[in-house]
């Protein structure tokens, strides 16, 4: 691959980009965006085999497909983009050269061998042990070597990451403190070490194990260390969303931070204690003391969960303080219904604001409660949870910021305008109601990772769901079909821009402005003076808390009606 | 001007010049999960008695 | 200067917060206290505190134990396996296999009389899961997991494996029956 050493500066947005830097952006978001669209593909098959209507798929191919959507989304879709992120958050938004571009390279190039490697070892069938392949079932070798080589690719290019964050302190390109949306990036790198470190540690003895040179993998242990993998790779996730959030409302309002050091100590406070929650795996298993499981499921005292809180203020937060400064001041919301709800980078970020917290954000601090957790584990109430996080969260805040990154990053208009503007409604409607039925279902206690639950082939030995676990299966298909249509939208047009789109000349700028200037604090100021008061925002947070704090106590309440557990 | 830039560096605020160092925070970003959880889970794994 | 440049501030610590901001803070972190307070809380005054007693085993020992409970306390045998109904006196011990693709044996309870559990997988991982109570625990090979339970209902319930274990997972399913 050729290493180029030039820097253009691009006239839509003002930034420095760095031509390694902005190829390397470039494969990992287009690499990204495929593992999804494969992704998304297995999961329109898991969606209507769970429709126990429809029952797509027999048996094995279900468990094989289902194994295969877990690691094309959760994990190398995710990471892929994230990788962008993490490139563009330091040598773009720094202004700098990256740090060894060839490694970066390198590091690539093994995430696509290991997530080849793993799609061809899964659909071979033989490896159907689920995204987190519980010892002692056990996979093809390969499936375990296709992880570790994807693994140690991701490492690298966090650590081109850091390397970049060194070049550019060390060539003086910016003064002060970094950005904080290069903070937010920090945050996400710093959890993907600690991510990546805990995958070695587990994956690397169960490969030796599944070719017989180890002798036995502790189970709970494998668990354990599994999880600081599983789970915390789904924090990365968290950490690189918000910092998203935080660029798109700067990109399309000029906003700024209402505070720095608040939104930097949230920052900090994930980086200290989010990656302790993936205990919530662990909290009716054998063996591990309830102190264990008190503190770390609490995040230590719920100071990551408060971050999350502060991070759901400060961004809506900051872009009413701008939208307010920029002239949309009367009433409580005006600022809001004033904002580019048709353009897809803003509807994307805001339903996945939205969706992560009242959805994603609610449901996981509750089912993370010690005792609650009885209730909803392993049932399908877990994948609805994370399809809120994930899905409707991470994805769609990436999806939003591709919208902005792809026409700006390849020089090409973004084709069928139509289509992008209802693609984040589209998809996230279609998600908010998997979601939704998927936690029903799992209430009702149907478990996740299933098959049948109509229980057809035991012999007679059978249990009977309620009618509604059905009805809300039957809905969640539904809600697959039309989430996969948004989904498949985004692939197409992006894919279609990047080999279609309006070519722009080099120094041709795009029809509309792409970043907003910055809003200055003469703006803030002349608002009557009482820049940062958003008192829209404090209205919809104090919704949300009472959305919280009622569905916290329900549920200690559904758990006080089951049977005694001591 | 290097002075200066000293001068500037000591009125930083503690919490702000570990907020601007993304190697310490990395070390503590690994150690505390490393230590809290890790590490206090694998010593009540190794501790379970057999019967 | 926005979200994606340097702060405007070269100190930017000392800046005041804006009191939504504050207020808002100082609510989620009560919030926060609130929370932590309730799981302790619950071990206290709550009825559904999952317990972690646990002993290594294998499983070998186990499923030599659980047999020696089944031919103790073994009533009848039901269904169209024929398994055996067992039947353990109020307050005592349960054994409890899970093992591809079944849960071992029956177990016949009194309602409202507190019974020792005593969990284990005699190969790949499991999930028990109690229907409809909406009880899930997770079960492992080579660890023998103990705590107790108290049924606040008769009837007939389905344990269903809710731990993905291969290709006959969907066919995993037990019975428990709890009596007045």
């Amino acid at each position: 691959m050729m290493v180029n050493n030039s820097f253009r500066t691009c006239p839509d947005t003002g930034l420095k980009f760095f031509s390694s830097a902005e190829n390397l952006i470039k494969a990992n978001a287009v690499a990204g965006v495929v593992f999804l669209l494969i992704g998304g593909m297995f999961g329109l098959l898991v969606g209507l085999t769970r429709w126990q209507a429809v029952h797509l798929l027999g048996a094995e191919d279900f468990y094989m497909v289902l194994t295969a959507h877990g690691l094309n989304v959760l994990i190398f879709w995710m990471i892929f983009f994230e990788i962008a992120i993490l490139y563009f958050c330091s040598s773009v938004l720094l202004g700098c050269r990256l740090a060894t571009p060839r490694w970066a390279w390198v590091g690539f190039g093994l995430m696509v061998i290991g997530a080849v490697m793993n799609n061809v070892i899964v659909l071979q069938g033989n490896s159907s042990v689920m995204m987190t392949s519980y010892v002692p079932l056990e996979a093809h070798p390969l499936f375990y070597l296709s992880l570790i080589l994807f693994a140690v690719g991701a490492l690298i290019g966090s650590f081109v990451f850091f390397g970049t964050l060194v070049v550019a302190k060390a060539e003086k390109t910016y003064e002060g403190s970094v950005p904080l949306v290069t903070f937010g990036a920090i945050t996400a790198a710093i959890i993907a070490v600690f991510t990546i470190v805990s995958g070695a540690i587990v994956l690397i003895p169960t490969l030796l194990w599944s070719v017989g040179l180890v002798g036995e993998i502790d189970v709970l242990a494998y668990r354990m260390i599994w999880w600081a993998f599983g789970h915390s790779s789904q924090q990365i996730n968290v950490a690189a969303h918000v910092s998203v959030w935080y660029a798109i409302i700067a990109i399309l309002f000029g906003a700024k931070p209402l505070s720095e050091k608040v939104s930097r100590t949230a920052f900090l406070m994930y980086i200290l204690f989010l990656q302790l929650a993936s205990v919530h795996h662990l909290l009716v298993d054998p063996g591990l003391s309830s102190n264990f499981k008190m503190f770390n499921t609490s995040y230590a005292m719920y100071l990551a969960v408060m971050a999350s809180m502060v991070h759901g203020l400060t961004v809506p937060g900051s872009m009413e303080a701008a939208q307010r400064a920029r002239g949309h001041n009367a009433g409580l919301f005006t600022w809001l219904r004033k904002a580019p709800w048709g353009n897809p980078a803003f509807s994307g970020m805001f339903i996945s604001l939205v969706g992560f917290g009242f959805l994603g954000g609610i449901t996981g601090v509750v089912m993370g409660a010690e005792q609650i957790n009885i209730l909803i584990h392993n049932t399908l109430y877990v994948p609805g949870h994370f399809h809120a996080t994930v899905v409707l969260g991470s994805t769609l805040a990436f999806m939003a910021l591709a919208y902005w990154l792809v026409p700006v990053l390849f020089r090409r208009e973004l084709i069928w305008k139509g289509l992008a503007k209802w693609q984040p409604y589209v998809f996230g409607l279609g998600m908010t109601g998997v979601s939704l039925f998927l936690m029903g279902a799992g209430t009702l206690g149907v478990p996740r990772r299933h098959w049948d639950i109509g229980f057809a082939g035991t012999g007679g030995i059978t249990h009977e769901f309620p009618a509604a676990a059905y009805t809300m299966l039957a809905l969640n298909g539904m809600s697959v079909i039309l989430a996969v249509a948004g989904g498949a939208a985004f692939c197409l047009i992006m894919v279609g821009t990047i080999l279609f789109g309006k070519k722009l000349g080099n120094d041709e700028p795009m029809a509309e402005p792409c970043i907003v200037a910055p809003v200055t604090d003469e703006e803030y100021a002349a608002n009557g003076g009482s820049a940062f008061a958003i008192p829209g925002t404090i209205v919809l947070a104090l919704v949300f808390f009472v959305s919280f704090a009622l569905y916290y106590f329900i549920n200690w309440k559904y758990l006080a009606e089951t049977w005694g557990i001591g | 001007m290097s002075d200066q830039d000293q001068g500037d560096d000591g009125d930083i605020p503690m919490m702000q010049k570990l907020l601007d160092n993304p190697f310490l925070l990395l070390f503590i970003g690994v150690a505390s999960p490393a230590v809290l959880y890790l590490g206090w889970g694998l010593m009540e794994i190794v501790t379970i008695p057999a019967r | 200067m926005s979200s994606l440049s340097p702060p405007a501030k070269k100190i930017w610590w000392n800046e005041p917060i804006h009191k939504s901001e504050l207020l808002w803070i100082s609510l989620v972190f009560v919030w926060g206290m609130v929370m932590t307070f309730m799981m302790p809380y619950w071990h206290v005054v709550g009825k559904q505190n999952l317990g972690t007693e646990t002993y290594k085993t294998t499983p070998k020992a186990f499923q030599a134990t659980t047999q020696e409970f089944v031919d103790k306390y073994t009533v009848r045998t039901e269904g169209p396996r024929n398994y055996p109904v067992v039947a353990p006196p109020a307050g005592g011990d349960v054994y409890l296999i899970a093992r591809l693709w079944e849960w071992w044996p029956i177990v016949e309870l009194k309602k409202g009389e507190t019974y020792r559990f005593h969990l284990s997988s005699l190969d790949w991982q499991h999930g028990f899961s109690l229907q409809p109570a909406n009880i899930n625990i997770q079960v492992v090979p080579n660890y023998e997991h103990v705590f107790t339970l108290t049924p606040n209902a008769s009837g007939e319930y389905s344990i269903i494996c809710n731990e993905y274990c291969g290709i006959g997972h969907h066919l995993m399913i037990g019975k428990l029956l709890v009596v007045d």
